[in-house]
């Protein structure tokens, strides 16, 4: 199956691609282990930490204090970036961003350029972009790789092809890479994957890659990854270009203390990342000649001027958020319409449509607070989902029908008479509903229109004969009044 | 002491049994239970819904009604996860001094039923008697947003004959999320399949918890599959006794 790139502009609303989703039980398996198997790993090496919640406490303090200093921050990082000898733009948002990178990647004469993971240029759809511009990307990490031989979109911001499992990749490396005796061991894949790249990493001279951190104290980059493809990329080539959002930038080196403590274990269930890698500009003789880093926008500083929505930007990316979210756990990613997946998805990608595309991924929530709970920076997801569904209601037209639901049980609830008589109502109106045929006697099993959702697999019990407050007002009565 | 009892608008219309059992066990420890009679929903639904609009005027009226008590017990963790989450910053942008002063003299003397009895009079065993296979369920708010750790678990193991066997998975949510489980209900309902698995596996008669949303949600399904296996508040079983079922 073909997938187009991941598109909030263009995507099905939440309910629907979800409806599609969850028929496919081969997914929702691998959705399920997969998310099993990090969430466990990650719970071992947070439970071992004495002072965990200290850290995200300093976690959380620290990337408020960045967001309060953003500007600041990222005119310093230009300076001492530039100062060692790399090349900063600006990018206003995705289309200059996709840009520039075609343009220099041109003006290095590349005609193929290896790419290193990076959620960012996936939000911008770059691939495509250089395609069209006769560029070909080679993606270098493994789960890259098997979405883009796969012809599939990622679905997890740390884990891209989380939704396969270890034979459907044997079947896209078989085919795409001509491998008709491909074994199915995972060093057998490996193997196979490392055979394809190598060359690559030898021969394109070109690299394009996006950033975990840009240190504004001394200019440099960081990039954390487990398999060394990373490392290859940021080092063999003449010209890398990195593209990084805004957001991605951090005071002082130093930060990097907490930063690496907490991001490793929430991510992937690591002490450490095997590659931790930070470059500050050029040095001769020394990995590329050129250095060029693209600082983004698209949307990012009209998150930073709401005040309740702002917190969004603090996302170190980890994706602990997506494998504890039980919706997640459901749907996967592409139910999500974007790149940005699960919980953080569904804050983060209506706002960077500007609340214009994307309004049911704020209700694609049961609010548990999974996702709260595990956030190495503690975003308040649940609080900001909340904020921005809203965002979604305030656009709403007076004639939308859950409107007009809801504001009718307000008024009924801003007067004790009308609760009261609705309760009586309700009563006699729910009477046709309920079965009497000896099946499911006293049980509704059907409701009209908006309700329908629930007994559509969900029986509802008959309303009682007495509310509580009417058996309350007999008993207050057979006792004399004394207690009401 | 006198408590005053914030019974929520679903209880008060759905499951006044288990509005019955608070007052029971209340009445049975020895306090006089007070039902303001003005009270009608705390905003919950409207609030995390996107209607933050529609849900002042009900913290309003919630806190003219409230405003005197020494303790407000409410049989609902999702309710008062709500109050003590949202009423400050709903009361700031109302921006009342009044209102902002009473919103936090109030809070600290709000408790969720099992709260109340742990936390606020120091109790785990309150002379219940439940002679049934068991399982609980921890509803979301009453773990993450009231932090209730195992004190419904030590009311329950407290309650002489219950035979109390743990549930799988017992941080995961159930699905139900309030307009959650109707606007997204095939995500909901495969979310509440997973719940179901888990509470027949445990092989109890009834599920129970500090919530009749997530009960109803959960014994919708399990009504609707015809198990054979009930949910029932906590407070219900505490109500319980060798004299007479609640
Ligand atoms: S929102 Fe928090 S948990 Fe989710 S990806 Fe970002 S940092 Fe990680």
């Amino acid at each position: 199956m073909s997938l187009q790139p991941l598109d909030p502009r263009t995507a099905e609303i939440f309910p629907m691609a979800a409806r599609h989703l969850l028929g496919d039980t081969q997914l929702r398996k691998n959705v399920r282990h997969a998310t099993d198997v990090i969430q466990n790993k990650r719970r071992i090496v947070v439970d071992e930490m004495p002072d965990w919640q200290e850290l995200r406490e300093s976690g959380k303090r620290l990337r408020e204090h960045t967001m309060q200093h953003l500007r600041e921050y990222l005119e310093q990082f230009e300076r001492n970036c530039t100062a060692a000898g790399g090349v900063v733009h600006w990018a206003r948002d995705a289309a200059e961003a996709r840009q520039i990178v075609v343009s220099l990647a041109k003006s290095a004469g590349a005609k193929e350029v290896i790419k290193i993971k990076s959620m960012t240029t996936e939000e911008i759809q770059l691939n495509p972009a250089l395609a069209a511009a006769g560029i070909r990307p080679y993606e270098t990490d493994l789960a890259e790789l098997i979405i883009q031989l796969g012809h599939d979109q990622p679905s997890h911001i740390v884990v891209p092809a989380l939704h396969k499992n270890r034979q459907q990749i044997r079947e896209i490396f078989r085919r795409e890479m001509n491998l008709p005796d491909l074994g199915p061991s995972p060093q057998d894949l490996a193997d196979a994957a490392r055979l394809f790249l190598r060359e690559k990493f030898l021969t394109v001279p070109t690299a394009v890659s996006g950033a975990n951190f840009l240190i504004a104290e001394t200019g440099g980059v960081c990039v954390v990854e487990s398999e060394g493809n990373g490392r290859m990329c940021l080092t063999l080539p003449d010209t890398l270009i990195t593209i990084a959002g805004i957001d991605k930038v951090i005071p002082r080196y130093e930060d990097l203390g907490v930063l690496l403590q907490l991001l490793p274990r929430s991510a992937t269930g690591e002490r450490m990342n095997p590659y931790n890698s930070i470059w500050t500009g050029v040095h001769p003789g020394d990995g590329p000649k050129a250095f060029h880093v693209i600082l983004m926008d698209n949307a990012r500083t009209s998150i930073l001027a709401d005040a309740e929505g702002r917190q969004t930007l603090n996302c170190i990316r980890c994706g602990a958020c997506q494998n504890a979210c039980p919706v997640y756990r459901q749907t996967g990613g592409h139910a999500y319409g974007s790149v940005y997946a699960g919980p953080i998805g569904a804050i983060l990608t209506p706002q960077l449509m500007q609340m214009e595309h994307a309004q049911s991924l704020p209700y694609a929530s049961s609010l548990c607070g999974a996702c709260y709970e595990v956030c190495p920076v503690k975003i308040n997801i649940p609080e900001v989902l909340i904020h921005l569904r809203n965002k979604v209601v305030k656009e709403k037209s007076w004639a939308d029908p859950e409107a007009i639901a809801l504001k009718t049980v307000a008024s009924i609830f801003r007067s004790e008479r009308r609760f009261r008589a609705a309760q009586r109502l309700g009563r006699i109106a729910e009477r046709p509903l309920v079965r009497k045929d000896g099946q499911g006697d006293g049980w509704i099993s059907w409701l009209p229109g908006l309700l329908g959702g629930w007994t559509q697999v969900r029986d509802l019990q008959s309303m009682p004969k007495e509310s509580f407050r009417e058996w309350w007002e007999k008993r207050a009565e057979t006792k004399g009044g004394s207690d009401v | 002491m006198r408590i005053s009892l914030f019974i929520t608008c679903y209880n008060d219309t759905l499951f006044p049994d288990t509005g019955k059992a608070v007052v029971r066990v209340l009445e049975r420890l020895g306090h006089t239970v007070v039902f303001p009679a003005g009270q009608t929903c705390c905003g919950q639904m409207h609030y995390n819904t996107g209607y933050q609009k529609e849900a002042m005027p009900l913290l309003e009226r919630f806190v003219a009604q409230f405003r005197d008590a020494d303790a407000v017990v409410v049989p609902s963790s999702s309710c008062v996860a709500m109050m003590k989450d949202h009423y400050p910053k709903m009361a700031e942008e109302i921006g009342r001094p009044d209102l902002i002063r009473d919103v936090a003299e109030l809070l600290p003397k709000i408790f969720e039923f099992s709260e109340l009895l742990t936390r606020r009079l120091g109790l785990d065993d309150v002379g219940a008697y439940y002679p049934h296979r068991v399982t609980y369920h921890a509803s979301c708010h009453g773990l993450r947003n009231l932090n209730l750790g195992d004190g419904p678990l030590r009311l329950l193991k407290a309650v002489r004959g219950i035979d109390l066997v743990p549930i799988a998975n017992v941080e995961q949510c159930c699905g139900f999320g309030g307009t959650f489980a109707v606007k997204n209900a095939e995500v909901s309902s495969a979310m509440l399949a997973e719940k179901t698995t888990a509470v027949l596996n445990t092989g109890a008669e009834a599920c129970t918890a500090c919530d009749n949303s997530c009960l109803m949600h959960i014994q919708g399904a399990l009504h609707r599959q015809r198990t054979g296996v009930r949910t029932i508040h906590l407070a219900e079983i505490l109500a319980s006794t060798e004299e007479g079922r609640a």
